[in-house]
């Protein structure tokens, strides 16, 4: 696994890799790594500072903001993971089909795809919000929705490119089934390319998701969440500014270490990018692509 | 015969990796002959040649002298380096279709690198002139129009003649010629030869001439360079080494020269690209 | 260069048709009846079905799905886009004004970015593996990773707590584009700024500036040639940047109570006022559509290759 070495060697990608696994890990067991229940209001620790209990205070309602920020991790994070996993199966499904297949269903599903491509995500997002109504699960379908089209259409680049390669001609000429070329020769080689821009779209769904919880839109009170946190100590920020620390900075730290990786993950898989004084050879569909195209809102 | 160009000890390293690329090297170019470089890819030929024309990315380091007509290259300002290149060294890339700027049209090139060279003593009509009669024996018609065409709009042939042309206004000493047939057809590639050959009879210059196709190098080189990771590992007149190889890396070139069909380079040059991405 | 214009432009048309379409049928697949919504937001206290049937005739509703859309779609050309459920005021009159205070803020910002994104890349560009390189990169990942909320909150803050120097709310005077361009600047320009470089890098690398070398051309008209072409995928870039940021002012509407399209869509869906949404919706996709083709034009402009290939 030369990907995995890559990476180990580089350290940043190394502390990113354990902060998001830590991250993870406490985020699916948070029950067991809470200190206390993040509900529960205790209107005599109002804007409590940090004590032993309660290492990080307590918000506005007393309630203890590490157990909320561990709490948090499931909507901030997790369920980012999850839309984002899905779209990026959509987006794989369909590139593959088009990319390998090309004729009409290449022409029908790139149509698709330019229509969706040509609504601004985020408007996109706020639209569909604004017809299903408020709440985290509309929005991470309204995430789906918007995101596939832009996976489809790298992956299938991506597809198209192997595809010309000698040996899949070849394997295609010798009669072997399309599915399992496209299982043994394909899916393996554009693998990297879907890690690549997966990972590095999660940095910005984790800033956006975040970004509508804290304009109310996402999940609702009193569940806990990062944005809607920065929310609610928005309200009061002059006074106690201090409150707009922790879940912000979560946000960075998570974000950073996801966009670490994302970058050390390209290099890793294309080694050409750290020299980059030698040319490289011909330019992998995803970093060609991303140059024309990124989108990334807050 | 004097020698016109000197090469001593030349050793180049990459300094991201300490990675030493050309192991002291030493060779000379005689006045109007021919050297070629052979060797596999990624043996250092193109390196060399770009030291020589000082011309390496920042990450590459070199060491060594370089002696043009007794002059030592190494140690000339930037400017005055900058002198030389064009019109006492000139150099032909490989691949014409990405030599010339993609959103300018030819003649801009052409003409920046004649102002630049020509500027006080030839009047611009006469550049021009010179240019288009260049053009005209390099076999390209209509020099006008193709000056006024995009890279994407001509065909790498005429693109490589293009060089050769441009050259041969600049009237250099050495030229400096880095496959500049591998990326053609075979019509072309027999055609940009021919073009070769005709310019050393013309202009009686000397040449360094890389080429992974050893029958070119035979019909047109006076001595050859085997190199191999960096190292040059045999020389001599031409023919002699083509009759008696006496590395046995050279004899395997030798001996694997009919049975590299194009297609199978073709296949080669694929499979590279899938290992490294 | 004249055909391309046209092509380019023909093939927008049909694209804007389908986005219209889109949009209607989007805020038709609501589970809720926009009658009751209607109803809800006058806040009308009990909701009868002679009522709904009432309020559909009025609102027209009753009526075959393609003929409402064809009424919507030329009173829409018309910038009649119906009347707020909850205000009952013309949409256009709220929208109008809104779209306007953000257009001027996203072109302050984009003008912004554009500068610094590409003063950064070229120079980071140009010292490729410098100190000034890591630094700034370095920088750039660490504010592009600030969710902008968090930032403007820090920036009101400090302004306000320690200087009141700044307005930080509202839209009075020149002084109250600083902070939210700031942060915008901040989010945006870290990206843009990135792929200015990388395409000046990727350029760098080419065999035409190898050649020109070779051929003895100084290094200033070198340069000249390089930036010609690397601004090429920056003026794409920032063609579709424009659009995208118009479209995500949003959070930072809000927080600066900038009284834009933000504010007022946010506004909207929550209170369900889907005329709003709706021509909000249309009106950023046809804004993104015509800068993609604006942009386009001026990319097939600058790059002959393109010009041919459609
Ligand atoms: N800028 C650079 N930094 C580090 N290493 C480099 C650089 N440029 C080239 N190399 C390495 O130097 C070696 C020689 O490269 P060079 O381009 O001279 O080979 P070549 O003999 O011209 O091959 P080809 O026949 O493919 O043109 C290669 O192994 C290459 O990886
Ligand atoms: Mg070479």
């Amino acid at each position: 696994m030369r990907i995995f070495k890559n990476l180990s060697k580089d350290k940043l990608a190394t502390i990113s890799v354990t902060v998001i696994v830590v991250t993870i890990i406490v985020g699916l067991f948070a029950p067991f790594f809470a200190p206390h229940d993040p509900n529960q209001v205790n209107m005599s620790l109002r804007y409590a500072s940090s004590s032993w209990e309660y290492l990080l205070g307590n918000d506005h309602l007393g309630r203890c903001i590490l157990s909320r920020i561990i709490y948090g991790i499931r909507p901030s994070v997790l369920w980012v993971l999850v839309a984002l996993f899905i779209s990026v199966l959509i987006g794989a499904v369909l590139g593959f089909l088009s990319g390998y297949f090309r004729g009409k269903v290449d022409a029908f599903i790139m149509r698709v795809c330019d229509i969706m491509l040509s609504f601004p995500g985020y408007v996109m997002t706020l639209a569909i919000v604004g017809i299903l109504g408020v709440g985290l699960g509309n929005i991470l379908i309204a995430f789906i929705l918007v995101k596939w089209a832009w996976f489809a259409r790298v992956i299938r680049t991506s597809v198209m490119q192997y595809s010309e390669l000698e040996y899949v001609k070849f394997s295609k000429a010798s009669g072997i089934s399309d599915l399992k070329i496209i299982y043994k020769h394909l899916v393996p080689v554009t693998f990297s390319d879907i890690a690549v821009i997966s990972s590095s779209s999660i940095g910005s769904m984790i800033l956006q998701i975040s970004g509508f919880s804290f304009l109310g839109l996402g999940i609702q009170a009193p569940n806990a969440e990062w944005g809607m946190m920065l929310n609610e100590a928005r309200e009061v920020m002059f006074t106690r500014p201090e409150l707009m620390l922790a879940p912000g900075l979560a946000i960075v730290i998570v974000v950073s270490a996801f966009n670490f990786l994302s970058d050390a993950l390209q290099v890793a898989l294309d080694p050409k990018l750290l020299n980059s004084k030698k040319r490289p050879q011909q330019k992998s569909p995803t970093t060609t692509v991303k140059i024309q195209k990124k989108e990334v809102a807050h | 015969m004097e020698n016109i160009l000197e090469v001593r000890n030349l050793r180049v390293w990459d300094l991201n990796s300490d990675k030493v690329l050309i192991a002291n090297n030493s060779f000379d170019l005689r006045r109007s002959s021919c050297l070629a470089i052979v060797g596999e890819s990624g043996s250092g030929k193109s390196i060399t040649c770009r030291s020589i024309m000082r011309l390496n990315g920042s990450s590459l380091r070199q060491s060594g002298e370089i002696l043009f007509k007794g002059e030592n290259l190494t140690t000339l300002s930037e400017k005055k380096m900058r002198r030389k290149r064009g019109r006492k060294l000139c150099m032909i890339l490989q691949n014409g279709m990405s030599a010339f700027d993609p959103s300018c049209v030819i003649g801009v090139h052409l003409k920046e690198t004649l102002a630049e060279h020509f500027d006080c003593d030839w009047k611009k009509n006469e550049i021009e002139e010179k240019m288009k009669l260049a053009m005209e024996s390099v076999m390209l018609k209509n020099p006008i129009e193709i000056m006024n065409k995009y890279p994407h709009q001509l065909s790498g042939g005429m693109l490589q003649r293009i060089m050769i042309a441009l050259a041969i206004v600049l009237e250099p000493d050495i030229i400096i010629a880095d496959e500049p047939t591998t990326a053609l057809d075979t019509v072309s590639q027999f055609e940009v030869v021919e073009q070769f050959i005709q310019l050393r009879k013309k202009m009686g210059c000397s040449m360094i001439f890389i080429s992974h196709d050893l029958g070119v190098v035979r019909k047109i080189a006076d001595e050859v360079l085997v190199m191999k990771d960096g190292e040059i590992v045999e020389r001599g007149p031409t023919e002699a080494i083509f009759l008696k190889p006496e590395h046995k890396y050279t004899k395997y070139l030798v001996s694997t020269r009919l049975a590299l069909s194009e297609n199978f380079k073709k296949l080669m040059r694929g499979e590279t690209i899938v290992a490294e991405s | 260069m004249g055909r391309y214009i046209i092509n380019r432009v023909f093939i927008s048309i049909p694209l804007l048709l389908i986005i219209s379409l889109l949009t209607f049928v989007l805020i038709n697949l609501s589970p809720l009846d926009p009658a009751e919504v209607v109803l809800q937001a006058q806040g009308v206290p009990k909701i009868t079905d002679e009522l709904i049937a009432q309020t559909k005739e009025e609102l027209g509703m009753d009526q075959p799905f393609i003929l409402r859309y064809f009424d919507w779609l030329v009173a829409s050309l018309q910038l009649d886009f119906g009347d707020s459920y909850v205000t009952g005021k013309p949409v256009w009159s709220l929208i109008g004004p809104a779209f306007l205070n953000t257009f001027k803020l996203t072109f302050v910002s984009s003008v912004v970015i554009i500068v610094m994104s590409i003063l950064l890349g070229v120079i980071c560009a140009l010292k490729e593996g410098k100190i000034v390189d890591k630094s700034v990169r370095g920088v750039s990942f660490f504010l592009t990773a600030m969710p902008s909320y968090w930032l403007a909150s820090i920036m009101i803050w400090y302004v306000s707590v320690k200087f009141d120097l700044l307005p930080t709310s509202g839209m009075d005077s020149y002084k109250s584009y600083i902070l939210p361009v700031i942060v915008i600047t901040i989010s945006y320009a870290g990206i843009y700024f990135r792929n200015v470089r990388t395409s000046m890098i990727s350029n760098l690398n080419e065999d035409y500036v190898l050649y020109g070398r070779a051929c003895g051309l100084p290094e200033k008209k070198i340069t000249v040639h390089i930036l010609r072409n690397s601004l090429q995928v920056a003026i794409s870039i920032f063609g579709m940047a424009i659009p995208i940021i118009l479209g995500s002012t949003v959070v930072i509407e809000n927080i600066f109570a900038w009284p834009g399209l933000g504010s007022l869509s946010v506004k909207a869906i929550l209170s369900r006022d889907f005329p709003i949404i709706q021509a909000y919706v249309l009106i950023l996709a046809a804004v993104f559509v015509l800068f993609n083709t604006v942009s386009d034009i001026v990319n097939a402009a600058m790059n002959p290759k393109i010009r041919n290939d459609l």
